[in-house]
């Protein structure tokens, strides 16, 4: 067996490459989300902002194209690791207890698949504008936002979407704190704390974005 | 006081099990949670009856024999209580008690609550243990370890293999359990001159049995009888890791020199 698919062969191999993919994944989400929050400074600012996004679109690729792999690997070894656990407990408990666990951890399993499919519809939405022909101009980043966050049906699906993004979040970055091994008598409480503040800090602030369209104090 | 136990009866590792209602009303608040089925048992056996079968040796917390799930908790839940060392008082008059064996497809039911949990033994064996050589004991001076690596090395070492870990986790991940050996042994200079390997052979002992993977619930933190932190299990993560890095022999590799310091 060479040297990468030994690591991988373990369940602890594939939580690490979890880990390192979701620590992508999340700085991917935290770029994004900060410069989606230039809808609050202006029109002008926002599609200046796109366009200086597109405009290496080698270096846009690149991007696209780690993203893309991270998010591929992540769910991929997620399957894996959700099919091996499941196979472990062939009979249940005939009385359950939820021992320490929150409500984030035993979600994981639905806000992935939540997320998942936003990313989906999302794409379709307002890179290749598939959902709204007719609301959608190419490039023009704020009229588009602007526009179908007005449709209260597409503003729900964004917070929906997010909430779970919240909770995945929260319990993705805690995890990956223990995943990497990043443990010390000292910070160890400070982690959830601040995976907590972060996965709020990230949905608030996007969901902050449709609530304020659809509330009038941005158009 | 009186209760009333739904017992898992199984009659042999390929027997259907099942649940099955007792009343005990000999139960008295100052005997151990054992103590309570041995005078259930000692009735069944009057009545011509199997008595409920349950492991256990030391009945002191010390050996990780006991064991069973009391009303979806391992040990019973209370922090720190093995079931030999819990006692009725925690329970009142009138309770209704469900008692199964762990759950996991790595620790087959033998008979009723008893399980066989030789996979952790397979898991010890490719990896849990230090290679020196026998003889006198060394000065202990020769070898220093500081001392907050010595009280968290024997933190880890606490564990008594009980399964508890296992039996809580959703997953059914024996993550606590292998990364207590690793972390315990790894954080000692015995025990760091074979951590690539070790981590490596007890990773892939693991990945062997049917254990299920770590998302970092901490059920098994909580369920632990002995407290083992989930640190532990960040350690060995790390380590896993490492043990992989470019430069690292190929494998986990094999032996490396003892550096002794020198004896003053
Ligand atoms: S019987 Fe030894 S730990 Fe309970």
């Amino acid at each position: 067996m060479s040297e990468s698919s030994s690591f991988y062969s373990s369940s602890v191999g594939k939580k690490i490459l979890m880990a390192v993919t979701g620590m992508i994944l999340f700085f991917f989400v935290l770029f994004h989300m900060a410069g989606n929050l230039q809808i609050f400074i202006g029109q002008v600012e926002l599609d200046r902002y796109s366009r200086f996004l597109h405009s290496v679109p080698e270096i846009l690729w690149l991007v696209r194209i780690a993203v893309i792999f991270s998010f591929l690997v992540h769910i991929i070894a997620a399957v894996q690791v959700w099919l091996q656990s499941r196979r472990a407990r062939p009979i249940k408990y005939k009385v359950r207890a939820n021992l320490a666990t929150d409500v984030a951890a035993r979600t994981m399993v639905w806000t992935g698949p939540i997320i998942l499919l936003f990313v989906i519809y999302h794409l379709l939405h307002l890179t290749y504008g598939a959902i709204y022909p007719s609301l959608f101009e190419e490039g023009q980043v704020y009229h588009n936002l602007i526009a179908s966050f007005q449709l209260w049906p597409i503003a729900i699906v964004y917070i929906i979407a997010n909430l779970g993004l919240g909770f995945h979040l929260y319990h993705g970055l805690w995890s990956l704190t223990q995943t990497l091994g990043w443990t010390h008598p000292r910070f160890d409480s400070f982690r959830r704390v601040a995976a907590a503040v972060i996965g709020i800090g990230i949905a608030a602030a996007n969901i902050a974005i449709p609530v304020s369209v659809l509330a009038g104090w941005v158009s | 006081m009186k209760l009333t136990l739904h017992i898992w009866r199984q009659n042999g590792p390929n027997a259907k099990g099942r649940f099955v209602t007792y009343t005990h009303d000999k139960v008295n608040e100052h005997m151990s949670f054992l103590e309570m089925l041995d005078v259930l048992n000692q009735e069944l056996i009057e009545r011509g009856e199997e008595p409920v079968a349950f492991e256990h040796d030391c009945r002191e917390g010390v050996c990780g024999m006991c064991g069973f799930v009391i009303n979806g908790l391992p040990h019973g839940g209370r922090k720190g209580t093995t079931t030999c060392q819990l006692h009725m008082r925690h329970f009142s008059d009138g309770d209704e008690l469900t008692l199964e064996p762990w759950r996991s497809a790595a620790f087959p039911v033998l008979r009723d609550l008893v399980v066989d949990r030789s996979s952790f033994d397979r898991i010890i064996q490719a990896g849990g243990f230090i290679s020196v050589h026998t003889g006198a004991p060394p000065d202990a001076s020769t070898l220093l370890v500081p001392k907050d690596d010595a009280e968290l090395a024997m933190d880890y070492a606490e564990c008594i293999g009980c399964g508890a870990c296992v039996a809580a986790c959703p997953n059914g991940a024996a993550m606590l359990f292998m990364s207590a050996k690793i972390a315990h042994l790894g954080m000692l200079p015995q025990g760091k001159i074979e951590a690539d390997r070790r981590v490596r052979a007890m990773a892939e002992a693991m990945e062997k049995e049917a254990f299920g993977s770590c998302t970092n619930y901490t059920s098994c933190e909580a369920a632990c009888p002995k407290e083992i932190s989930i640190s532990a299990i960040a350690r060995m993560n790390a380590d896993y890791r490492r043990a992989f890095l470019p430069g690292k022999p190929v494998g986990g590799g094999k032996l490396e020199k003892v550096k002794l310091l020198p004896a003053t």
